[in-house]
């Protein structure tokens, strides 16, 4: 097989993956919500660290594939009563199919032209869920979503995502370790070289943008379903800017850093908002700090004291 | 049997000719040195060859083929490899990850998705690090070496494409005389021994002469004097631009 996870990460995964397991059995519907909202947002974070960690580009619209996935799960359950196991891949796939057609323009360029031009097209996306009231619900958001019977309450709903979010997770992290995924981090350390080798780097960076927004769709199409809706700010930049934030913080040269990074913010988010309305605020504090000393993230943070300790020995 | 032909090649970059109506002709298992002053156009005629840059005018034929303005990955792929003057690895990977990600990219396998990458090429990557001598390092990040094994391992990168023709630009710039030495050694041998073609640029004139059989010179982006060394030490028009300069200084 050739897929050798290091017996430490996979003992975690197992271990965190029973305590999820085990959540519904604690009978708390507000802790059921928090973790299916944040197995959403580990996916979404993810999946963006597809075209950050390992591309080497940053994309400043990955908020636009979620949106096209959620709506587009919601618009064919809804409108079009089509069964979740036709609209979902559906969705899936209008989300992968949108990402192909942006990186075939984002991908001729680098660096923050690239980001701006994901920037333009994810506020296009935008426009379109807004403008077109018919189809989307414009900015009232497309509310009543028809979700099936079956996962109808909270805890069939729950196993439902940490099923998909665990699969979704583990594809992640067999594409990023694959030959793929290696010679992508060669594209990220060495575009001019990566070449000379005989890659066709933009043929890379744009299969990596597309596999991003594939899964960033997937973690939309549940969200929207979560939800029983969807909203005009899923397509918002400021969303873009929270999943990006959420990667820096787990730290994007780890394949599990970016969930950790969404855990740690969407908890924050969540108390920070008990006690205090400067929500934004906390969340530029964070990015200063991140920015400033967290160049890696948290789990760059974690290498670094592990380091010392050792060294300290 | 010629391999590699430029026909009046030209580079202009705006208004600044670095090449200038270059037709130059490489020979199978020549070992092919191009020399001039700094700026007379060495890495822009390589950069113009392996597409890096395109040219203004003129061709580029590999093997009888027109490969003018492909792109480098193309190019590569046909058995045209190089290294770099400067320093061109994948930093943050290890030693070994580097040479294993170019066998990767040289068996076409950097689309699947689902291969995994530990498992690939193991014997390949692991007979480039004994060719190269890097089987100790192996395990470390290659923006860590010590120089001169960086360029032993950007030479472990470009034989990976198991190319017929290797460029290779100022191979030993930056080394100690040990060092330069070993590594002149190095690329002599597995030239002979893989029956590569070999166009190298270089500055150390004792290297030149020590491994080429075939000298071309550049001066102002022209191709002035081509042929066996002892034709091009006695061109006259050789010694009064280039190594004239070093009998005047000298004297």
């Amino acid at each position: 097989m050739g897929w050798a996870m290091p017996r430490g990460v996979l003992t975690t995964c197992i271990l965190v993956l029973v305590a999820l397991a085990c959540v519904p059995l604690m009978e708390s519907r507000y802790l059921i919500d928090l973790s299916t909202e944040i197995l959403v947002y580990v996916l979404f974070a993810l999946s963006l660290n597809v075209i950050i960690g390992f591309s080497g580009n940053v994309s400043f619209g990955h908020a636009a594939y979620f949106a096209i996935g959620g709506y587009a799960n919601a618009i064919l359950l809804t409108t079009y009563e089509w069964p979740l196991f036709l609209s979902f891949p559906a969705a899936v796939v209008l989300s992968a199919a949108a990402a192909a057609f942006v990186a075939y323009f984002c991908t001729r360029l680098t660096d923050i032209y690239f980001a701006m031009l994901t920037l333009a097209f994810s506020m296009l996306v935008w426009a379109i869920a807004f403008k077109w009231r018919s189809v989307t619900g414009g900015d009232d958001g497309f509310v009543g979503v028809n979700v099936p019977e079956f996962l109808n309450s909270r805890v069939p709903f729950f196993y439902f995502t940490l099923v998909i979010v665990t699969t979704s997770i583990a594809t992640l992290w067999m594409i990023c370790h694959s030959a793929f995924g290696q010679t992508l981090i060669a594209v990220r350390e060495n575009l001019t070289r990566a070449g000379f080798i005989g890659v066709n780097t933009r043929m890379m960076r744009c299969a990596a943008f597309i596999v991003a927004g594939t899964f960033a769709g997937v973690a939309g199409a549940i969200f929207a379903m979560y939800n029983r809706g969807v909203y005009t700010e899923s397509a918002f930049w400021t969303e873009s800017a929270q999943v990006l934030i959420m990667t820096l913080l787990g730290g994007m040269y780890s394949v599990f850093g970016p969930a950790i990074g969404a855990t740690t913010l969407y908890l924050l988010e969540r108390f920070a908002n008990e006690y205090t309305e400067y929500w934004p605020t906390v969340l530029g504090v964070i990015l200063l700090v991140i920015v400033l000393v967290l160049p890696e993230g948290l789990v760059g943070l974690a290498k670094r004291i592990r380091g010392h300790i050792a060294g300290g020995n | 049997m010629v391999v590699l032909e430029t026909n009046g090649l030209v580079k202009d970059f705006g208004g600044f000719i670095a090449i200038n109506d270059v037709t130059f002709s490489l020979e199978k298992g020549q070992k092919h040195a191009i020399i001039g002053p700094n700026g007379a156009g060495k890495t822009t005629f390589f950069n113009l060859i392996t597409g890096h840059l395109k040219p203004s005018q003129g061709t580029v034929e590999f093997e009888g083929r027109e490969i003018t303005g492909m792109p480098p990955h193309q190019i590569v792929r046909l058995g045209l490899a190089r290294s770099f003057q400067r320093i061109n690895i994948f930093p943050r990977m290890t030693v070994y990850e580097n040479i294993q990600t170019a066998l990767i990219a040289k068996d076409h396998k950097h689309f699947s998705l689902f291969t995994p990458a530990a498992t690939q090429n193991r014997k390949e990557t692991r007979d480039l690090l004994d060719l190269v001598g890097l089987n100790k390092e192996m395990a470390e990040i290659a923006g860590e070496l010590s120089y001169g094994k960086q360029k032993q391992l950007e030479l472990a990168i470009s034989l990976a494409e198991n190319p017929s023709i290797l460029l290779l630009d100022e191979p030993t710039a930056g080394m100690s005389p040990q060092e330069t030495s070993d590594a002149i050694q190095l690329v002599d041998e597995i030239a002979s021994s893989r029956g590569l073609t070999l166009l190298f640029t270089e500055h150390d004139m004792s290297v030149v002469f020590g491994i080429a059989d075939r000298i071309s010179v550049l001066h102002h982006g022209e191709l002035i004097a081509s042929g066996l060394p002892d034709e091009v030490r006695n061109n006259k028009e050789v010694r009064r631009v280039y190594l004239g300069e070093a009998d005047d200084a000298a004297a």
